[in-house]
């Protein structure tokens, strides 16, 4: 793991308690995610121990501790999606993809998260693929959608 | 008014003209998240290259959001000495449509939404009176789909930072009083007054003060926030230079989701042409007074909405509240006095300072004052953003602007406040909607969120949606909030699972009762709503769980079955050639049968047959 290289990264904050979260963020976006490893760099950079990073890292639902799918599909799980069936697209995504919520392909192509809410609620039910939002989805489409790419 | 200030607006203005009175066309496409998913990206894409294919030359002006998300893509065509048309669903061969009129070609009507400007098209709406405009008040939206958001000369030729320049004329007795008689109550769901916050901040003792804007906008199903930022940054900024400038702070923050990640660009934009025109930097509030501001992204923790959590997370902690008083007006952010607002709140201050307390205060109740962005979406025929005067009944919104529920089906419920409120049964759509009103009835404002639901969605199940939530974002400090909403949330599951029992009603009560007296902050406290809600108006659905044996809505999985209609089935073998478990018998031309004992109930049949042979039936569990 290139931790060794974080260098430039973390050299944009500054060495306080209160740069920690913005800290793993870029981190994670570097890598990622949160290697153990990393959470040490962080920890002698934001001069705190490596238990309050982790508590912190641990805390919100933003960072991980395992490498994800070079695609991150995240299905959202907002009022409006729920109302509009966004259960029925997250068991048609774990049939297709063939892995359930929280979990990544064997080939590190797709990983299969849920999010508390994208905004996009008027175009509902929606989910991202790595930020790219699709909208008024139905199980058909999404068996369409992820189908192509599984080939 | 400053010179410099004046030199610019004239500026500014200039540029907007270029824009509404251009010689060249002006195509303005809505690229907010919502358009984007649309598909407004690729419109955009193909408007270009047809119009450079035909040679025609045009200004492409990137906007946030109008509202109408059902009728996204929105591309609205300027061309000159012609009315201003505004096209909806814009698709890829709608685009091209659209490039032809630009070139000179028909206009064609069958895309038309509405003419934006003083000229106007028989048999075109003004945008005005257009579906899902009717009935609007738009004034914090106002430039939201209008102007260039990456521009800040758009937002100040539409009026931005005047409220600035005019806030710095007065002294900070007459900025409170402004703020006093607009009545403006904060918009991020408890309604607490906003002079009386700053007042409180002011009279707090200390040196170092901050502003922070809330913008972890965290209710599942509201995007008001969302779309603010993206289509009109600057009035949020404005409203925090202001707030700054009149409790004494030097530094702002603006905590943003870091699910918005449109937002945090369009805001990181803003700040800069905010600098770059002296707004913000070292002498923003007047010679050596400086205001800076901060964009600090969150890290997915709903508990964060909650200001002494998003305080603590400002500081690199955990986001876990602390009891109050203090207030973080009085200790805040490292312990200093802290004005936190949520971004409404200060779109609306801007708004105030620019056009007067009176101006704002003359749409509203007696105590609500002003109009509301509500994010109107669920089951309802145009979902999207709206903004009414505070004491419009939801049934206004619903139905008049919002065009009642999808076809064939009726309307069942209304859920506002988000994961803190509750859903209110069509009883009670007359009641308008403000802080007081929706509080009696049993639900909060909350931050706008409104979820319309019709007959397929079951009460009960809504519950355990809500309090699912809550458990998963509970941060775990006090005891009644991790354990009673998990505890809450096991009963929900054991009714819409077939294994309730008559007592877990009253369990469920008194349960809920305790969460909200035992709970340290707002999670906790509200955290029952959407469960005492249901039970005060739908208490007939979780009767019919535990006593009937049935899901009325025909929703949860446990009670239904799914049938093929002898009649209606062709025999085509798409239910069974997708079926997940291979539980559907039968051949081509052939009626098909489900086989029960290994059917899953995941609904692809259903939602495959075209001919709409699937049934849902009840089923015992």
């Amino acid at each position: 793991m290139a931790t060794t290289n974080l260098g430039p990264v973390l050299s944009a904050f500054e060495r306080r308690p209160e740069s920690l979260i913005s800290l793993l963020q870029a981190v994670q976006e570097q890598l990622g995610y949160l290697p153990p490893e990393a959470l040490g760099t962080v920890a002698r950079h934001a001069r705190v121990p490596r238990s309050r990073v982790y508590g912190v890292a641990s805390f919100y639902s933003q960072f991980r501790f395992n490498p994800v799918g070079r695609q991150r599909v995240a299905v959202c799980r907002g009022t409006a999606c729920h109302v509009g069936g966004a259960r029925f697209i997250l068991e048609q995504l774990e049939r297709t993809l063939g892995i359930p919520e929280g979990q990544t392909t064997e080939d590190m192509e797709y990983s299969l998260e849920t999010v508390a809410c994208i905004g996009c609620c008027g175009l509902a039910p929606c989910l991202t693929v790595n930020d790219e939002v699709s909208a008024k989805l139905t199980p058909k489409k999404v068996r369409k959608q992820f189908k192509k790419a599984r080939k | 008014m400053t010179a410099g200030f004046e030199q610019l607006r004239q500026a500014a203005e200039e540029q907007w003209d270029l824009l509404t009175a251009s010689d060249t066309p002006v195509i303005t496409v809505g690229t907010a998240t919502c358009g984007r998913s649309a598909g407004a990206l690729d419109t955009l894409d193909v408007l270009r290259g047809e119009l450079a294919g035909r040679d025609v030359e045009c200004r492409f002006v990137e906007v946030g959001c109008l509202g109408p998300c059902y009728a996204e893509p929105l591309v609205t065509v300027s061309l000159p000495g012609v009315a201003t048309v505004c096209f909806a669903s814009v698709d890829i061969k709608g685009a091209r449509k659209i490039a032809a009129y630009v070139a000179g070609g028909e206009l064609p009507e069958e895309l038309a939404f509405a003419t934006t400007g003083s000229e106007t098209i028989p048999g075109i709406p003004d945008l005005m009176d257009a579906p899902m405009m009717k009935g609007q008040v738009r004034r914090v939206l106002r430039n939201c789909g209008i102007i260039d958001p990456g521009d800040i000369r758009h937002s100040i030729a539409r009026g931005a930072y005047s409220g600035l320049q005019r806030a710095m004329e007065l002294d900070r007795d007459a900025r409170i009083g402004e703020l006093d008689r607009s009545g403006l109550r904060g918009r991020g769901g408890a309604g607490f007054p906003v002079a009386r916050k700053w007042k409180f901040c002011i009279d707090a003792p200390g040196d170092t003060r901050y502003v922070i804007c809330n913008a972890d906008e965290g209710d599942p199903g509201a995007f008001m926030n969302r779309s603010l930022l993206e289509g009109d940054p600057h009035a949020v900024l404005e409203g925090m230079i202001i707030a700054g400038l009149t409790i004494g702070a030097a530094e702002g923050f603006i905590y943003c989701r870091a699910e918005y990640p449109l937002a945090l660009e369009r805001l990181a934009v803003a700040i800069e042409q905010a600098e770059q025109a002296g707004f913000l930097g070292a002498d923003a509030l007047g010679p050596g007074r400086p205001f800076r501001i901060k964009v600090k992204e969150g890290a997915g923790a709903f508990v964060c909405g909650e200001e002494t959590a998003l305080i603590a997370s400002l500081e690199g902690r955990r986001g876990m509240p602390r009891p109050r008083p203090p207030f973080p007006a009085v200790s805040g952010l490292w312990g200093c006095p802290t004005v936190i607002n949520n971004v409404e709140t200060l779109a609306s201050v801007a708004l105030i300072f620019q056009h007067g307390a009176d101006w704002y205060a003359e749409y509203g109740t007696e105590k609500s004052k002003g109009t509301k962005t509500f994010a109107l979406v669920g089951n309802v025929q145009r979902p999207g953003l709206v903004e009414v005067p505070l004491g419009t009944t939801l049934r206004e919104m619903i139905f008049d602007i919002g065009g009642g529920i999808a076809s064939g089906h009726r309307f069942k419920a209304v859920q506002t406040g988000g994961p803190s409120g509750g859903c209110l049964p069509e009883e009670k759509l007359d009641i308008p909607v403000d802080y007081e009103s929706l509080q009696e009835a049993g639900t909060i404002m909350g931050s706008g969120g409104i979820v319309v639901m019709d007959e397929r969605t079951c009460m009960v199940d809504f519950a355990r949606y809500f309090l699912d939530f809550a458990a998963d974002e509970s941060c775990g400090e006090c005891g009644p909030c991790r354990l009673g909403t998990r505890q809450l949330l096991r009963i929900l599951e054991d009714i819409t699972q077939g294994k309730g029992t008559a007592s877990d009603i009253e369990l469920l009560e008194g349960l809920s009762h305790n969460v909200i007296r035992g709970s340290l902050c707002g999670l906790g406290q509200t955290a029952p709503n959407p469960v005492l809600t249901t039970l005060r108006y739908f208490r007939d659905e979780y009767v019919a769980h535990v006593e009937g044996r049935t899901c009325p809505a025909l929703a949860c999985r446990d009670f239904i079955a799914f049938e093929i209609d002898e009649e209606m089935c062709t025999g085509c073998t798409a239910c069974a050639v997708l079926c997940p478990v291979d539980g559907i018998a039968g051949a081509r031309d052939a009626l098909h049968a489900i086989n029960a004992a290994v059917c899953i109930k995941c609904g692809v049949c259903s939602d495959t047959c075209a001919f709409g042979a699937v049934e849902t039936v009840q089923a015992t569990p």
